[in-house]
């Protein structure tokens, strides 16, 4: 028998659990699994980044299968299964962006931060992440720290960004 | 209805078909991967777009409904550039390694691509490379070959009931697996191998053993269940390779239970018996045929001279053939012995008269779908009867039936019943009266004076409102309660639910043929023992048929025993070991699963015959031969059989009235239950009922058949100061066995679960029987 894993309730604060039983109560009865992305972001915003015991709650708690609520959290970039620097720089890198110069972004960046994509600075202050298109496409090329986008970049702009980074 | 028009044909079709079912009826053969004809449509491949007037571009046949008037086009060379390109995307990142691919041969893919793939590739770029994620003992991964058509996911989702495998990732990153590493663990899991159009998922027994083209197909019956899912038995060079389902719609549909698919690995065991063998002056030797039926002989017919049949007793498992069944109790009766038996769990013999001609149901697997109400009274279908679940959950969730489930055990669940009751077995009989009292209360009776002194609980009240109120309902008996010391008494009250109201069902069985040996008269005779006492009571001499006691039988222990004490004990079987040498005094090996013809009969009363797939290894003799031969030699009359058929005939022939599986009204007072302590609660471990199972090695490491513990509830465990994960041991009437204790609350006050047939729980006794639990200090 699956022994039960921690219950959401004692994973969260409960100020998180009220804000994703708001979410919840949204949806029609029955229809609880619809706020699974919302329950993802604020476990993510309490934690960093999601475990996966935090996923496996959510799971319990939403009465879904686990595998979906890691369907949902493997598909967005936007939700980090490892842990992450205090920021993460999200760099588009889908066609618009990439026409505009996104690839000269990336090295800029990883040569200015001494880190590939996906990888994490040593000082943990910063996660390069690579991610599909955010929707910015007329800003292109674009990125986005934490949750502030950054568009019409140039190497002069970014680094201004990184200047701008509370340690 | 519509009239539709598909490559110039003119066809009618129902309101909502899809195109390609439409095709499909049709026999023109539109090209799919993700398209199923039993999942939902997910229309994800994009493989089968084809033309249709009117439609500018090309649209997925299995997902566009039919309208009147449409003229579809499967071969135009609009369809074909769509078809080919579609073909040349899914090559994109597929292997182009076919000959190192276990699936080459019968592969869709494969077979795809030579109608609609090109001839060379223009995508020069690296492909991409997944991890092959562990699923367990039964499947094999091979990733990069997946196309993501998700027929394995929905499949879990829609018809085995439990979500495991998902598509994680996006994109060029999206790969299908469980994403933690973790066995997917469905009973029914193997199914996903013939869904899966390519080589990912691929049978891991049997897995670079043959190649489709080697090997020759013979269709049979699966042996360990009371469904009898047809099969076909893939055979090269007089051995069998592996075992795949073959569609049947009023059984097992296009599935197949893992214990089905599997178990034929348990043929090529190391202990497998493959000689006779005789014990004398206790050193075992192998002999051949003819000594060891002089033997036998010999020593039976002292023993019948000498000490009289009634101390001889027959006993064979349920999952033997019906022709076998027939031949050993013509055998024995020829013998004047009337101790013969197959209902080697059974403890409650007391109103064996009002047992119906055969155990079995009276209504189809389609009728169970459609049901609207249901009472299902201890079985745990998924791991008992894992096909019939399926229908059961299909009937719960596509017709919104409500099941009344009553157990003295959780059952696994994969869909939402009515009401899913845990009693003691104290409390059993009492908590189905319940039901029994508010159906005459509703009908405006009065009930009996017996339940007067009863309450009627909500779930009762509902069970038996819907029992009523329903158009189509049924009352089934699992296979447990025939193990239970009230069985007789559990089955009437069961018998007086039907009566007054309209509903079908019946009771299921152990084994595959429980059905056959009860037509074939595999039962004691008046006079004679039924198996239990047979066991109980030490008799003279014992033939066990397809048996290991340690494992077949209600009380092991007493069993093994009575047969070491025994001057003869003959073990006719297909494997053995050394615990066997310590009982028996003679063994014939005899054939198993797909190495003799025979007959099943399942539990809805069909009479389903093969024939052998291979021969039987080394001087193994299928199970009927071996009987006719011993007829001759103790020199019976009309043993003379040639084949399987011509006993089947004879049984069939005798055979008057039509056979039902109705229960007689039970006359006097039935055993009922007393007592207060612990009790043992349980039901047959999943990869445990028969000597071929025990021996399938893939299936015994899968997590069914590892991770056994005991089940108490929490108020229990806290009275006998024992804690969730602890390390405790039961014992019954034997040796203490060491076990992990599980907290599980569902069960009652005082009921203990451990399972039956589970290895070690040979030293355990009785089910429904008192057990002691204590603690062992670490
Ligand atoms: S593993 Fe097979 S069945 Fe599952 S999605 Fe991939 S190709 Fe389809
Ligand atoms: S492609 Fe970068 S924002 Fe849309
Ligand atoms: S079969 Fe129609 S889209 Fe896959």
């Amino acid at each position: 028998m699956a022994k039960p894993e921690p219950c959401l309730t004692e994973l969260l604060p409960q100020e998180a659990i009220a804000s994703i039983d708001h979410w919840i109560s949204k949806y029609p009865p029955g229809r609880q699994q619809s706020a699974v992305m919302a329950a993802l972001t604020i476990a993510q915003d309490h934690h960093g980044w999601l475990t996966e015991k935090l996923m496996n709650g959510i799971a319990d708690y939403l009465k879904m299968p686990r595998i979906a609520v890691y369907e949902v959290a493997s598909f967005y970039s936007m939700y980090h299964l490892e842990p992450v620097g205090k920021h993460v720089i999200s760099v588009c890198t889908n066609v618009s962006c990439m026409l505009c110069g996104s690839d000269s972004v990336v090295e800029h960046l990883s040569k200015r931060l001494g880190v590939k994509l996906g990888q994490t600075t040593s000082d943990s202050l910063i996660t390069l992440k690579e991610v599909e298109c955010l929707g910015a496409c007329g800003g292109a090329p674009m990125l986005e720290v934490d949750k502030q986008y950054h568009e019409n970049l140039t190497e002069q702009k970014i680094d201004e960004i990184l200047a701008g980074l509370e340690k | 209805m519509v009239n539709i028009e598909i490559d110039g044909i003119s066809l009618e079709a129902e309101q909502g078909d899809m195109i390609i079912e439409v095709a499909d009826a049709a026999g023109v053969s539109i090209p799919r991967f993700c398209y199923h004809h039993k999942l939902s449509v997910a229309a994800n491949c994009r493989m089968c777009l084809v033309e249709v007037e009117n439609i500018p571009k090309a649209v997925p046949a299995c997902a566009t409904p039919v309208a009147d008037g449409m003229k579809v086009q499967t071969r135009s060379p609009r369809a074909r550039e769509a078809q080919k390109s579609v073909m040349e995307f899914l090559l994109i990142n597929h292997p182009l390694d076919c000959p190192i691919c276990d699936q080459g041969g019968e592969c869709e893919l494969q077979d795809i691509a030579m109608g609609y793939g090109g001839d060379v590739s223009q995508f020069s770029e690296g492909k991409r490379v997944v991890v092959d994620p562990y699923i367990g003992p039964l499947i094999s991964t091979e990733m990069t070959r997946c196309i993501h058509c998700t027929r394995c996911v929905r499949f879990g989702t829609e018809v085995a009931g439990i979500r495991e495998l998902g598509a994680t990732g996006r994109g060029e990153n999206m790969s299908i697996g469980t994403f933690i590493e973790k066995s997917v663990d469905s009973e029914i899991s193997g199914n996903i191998i013939d869904l899966c159009p390519v080589g990912a998922l691929t049978s891991k027994p049997y897995r670079f053993s043959a190649r489709a083209w080697e090997m020759g197909q013979v269709p049979s019956i699966a042996s360990h269940d009371c469904l009898g899912s047809h099969v076909n038995i893939h055979v090269r060079r007089g051995e069998i390779m592996r075992v795949v389902p073959r569609d049947c719609e009023t059984i097992n549909e296009c599935w197949l239970s893992d214990r089905d698919r599997f178990s034929y690995t348990g043929l090529e065991s190391k202990q497998r018996l493959l000689q006779p063998r005789i014990k004398e002056k206790g050193q075992w030797k192998n002999v051949e045929w003819q000594d060891v039926f002089e033997h036998i002989v010999t020593k039976l017919g002292g023993i019948l001279e000498s000490e009289g049949p009634e101390q001889v007793g027959f006993l064979a498992h349920p999952s033997s053939t019906t022709e076998e069944l027939y031949l050993l109790q013509k055998l024995a009766r020829g013998l004047k012995v009337e101790n013969i038996d197959y209902r080697l769990f059974q403890q409650d013999f007391s109103a064996q008269q009002s047992d119906p001609d055969y155990p079995g149901l009276d209504l189809t697997l389609s009728d169970v779908e459609s049901l609207d109400a249901m009472l299902v009274i201890g079985a745990n279908l998924r791991k008992e009867q894992p096909l019939l679940n399926i229908r059961l959950r299909k009937a719960a969730q596509e017709n919104g039936a409500a099941i009344t489930l009553v157990n003295t055990i959780s059952p696994d669940l994969n869909y939402e019943p009515h009401s899913n009751v845990l009693l003691s077995p104290q409390a059993f009989a009492d908590g189905l009266r319940g039901i029994l009292k508010a159906l005459y209360l509703l009908k405006g009776d009065i009930p009996p004076e017996q339940l007067n002194s009863l309450n009627v609980d909500s779930w009762q009240q509902v069970c038996a409102e819907k029992l009523l109120e329903s158009p189509n309902v049924a009352v089934i008996l699992g296979a447990q309660v025939s193990d239970w010391p009230n069985y007789h008494e559990v089955r009437e009250v069961a018998r007086l639910i039907r009566s007054l109201t309209s509903a079908s069902g019946g009771e299921l069985s152990w084994g595959a043929n429980a059905a056959g040996a009860a037509i074939a008269g595999m039962v004691n005779g008046e006079s004679g023992f039924n198996s239990y006492e047979m066991l109980e009571n030490t008799l003279q001499a014992y033939v066990l048929w397809g048996i290991d006691p340690r494992f077949d039988v209600a009380d092991p222990l007493q069993a093994v025993t009575n047969l070491k004490q025994a001057a003869l004990s003959i073990c006719v079987n297909t494997h053995y070991d050394e615990t066997t040498e310590t009982w028996a005094d003679v063994m014939l090996p005899m054939a198993g699963f797909g190495e003799t013809s025979g007959t099943y009969v399942n539990c809805l009363g069909n009479w389903q015959s093969f024939t052998g797939a291979v021969n039987p290894p080394g001087e193994a003799r299928p199970g009927w031969k071996i009987l006719r031969v011993l007829g001759n030699f103790m020199q019976l009359n009309d043993f003379n059989y040639t084949s399987t058929t011509e006993v089947i005939d004879e049984l069939r022939g005798s055979i008057c009235n039509k056979l039902s599986s109705a229960w007689k009204a039970q006359e006097g007072t039935p055993h009922s239950y007393s007592g207060s302590e612990l009790t043992r609660v349980g039901t047959h471990a999943l990869y445990r009922c028969d000597s071929l199972i025990r021996h399938a090695v893939p299936l015994q490491r899968t997590k069914d058949n590892t991770e056994h513990s005991v089940g108490l509830n929490e108020s229990t465990a806290h009275r006998l100061g024992l804690i969730d994960g602890q390390k405790i041991r039961v014992r019954q009437s034997g040796d203490w066995l060491p076990m992990v204790l599980d907290i599980d609350n569902a069960l009652a006050d005082n009921a203990v679960r451990v399972d039956i047939g589970f290895e070690g729980s040979e030293v355990l006794g009785l089910i429904h029987k008192p057990i002691y639990i204590e603690g062992v200090s670490e």
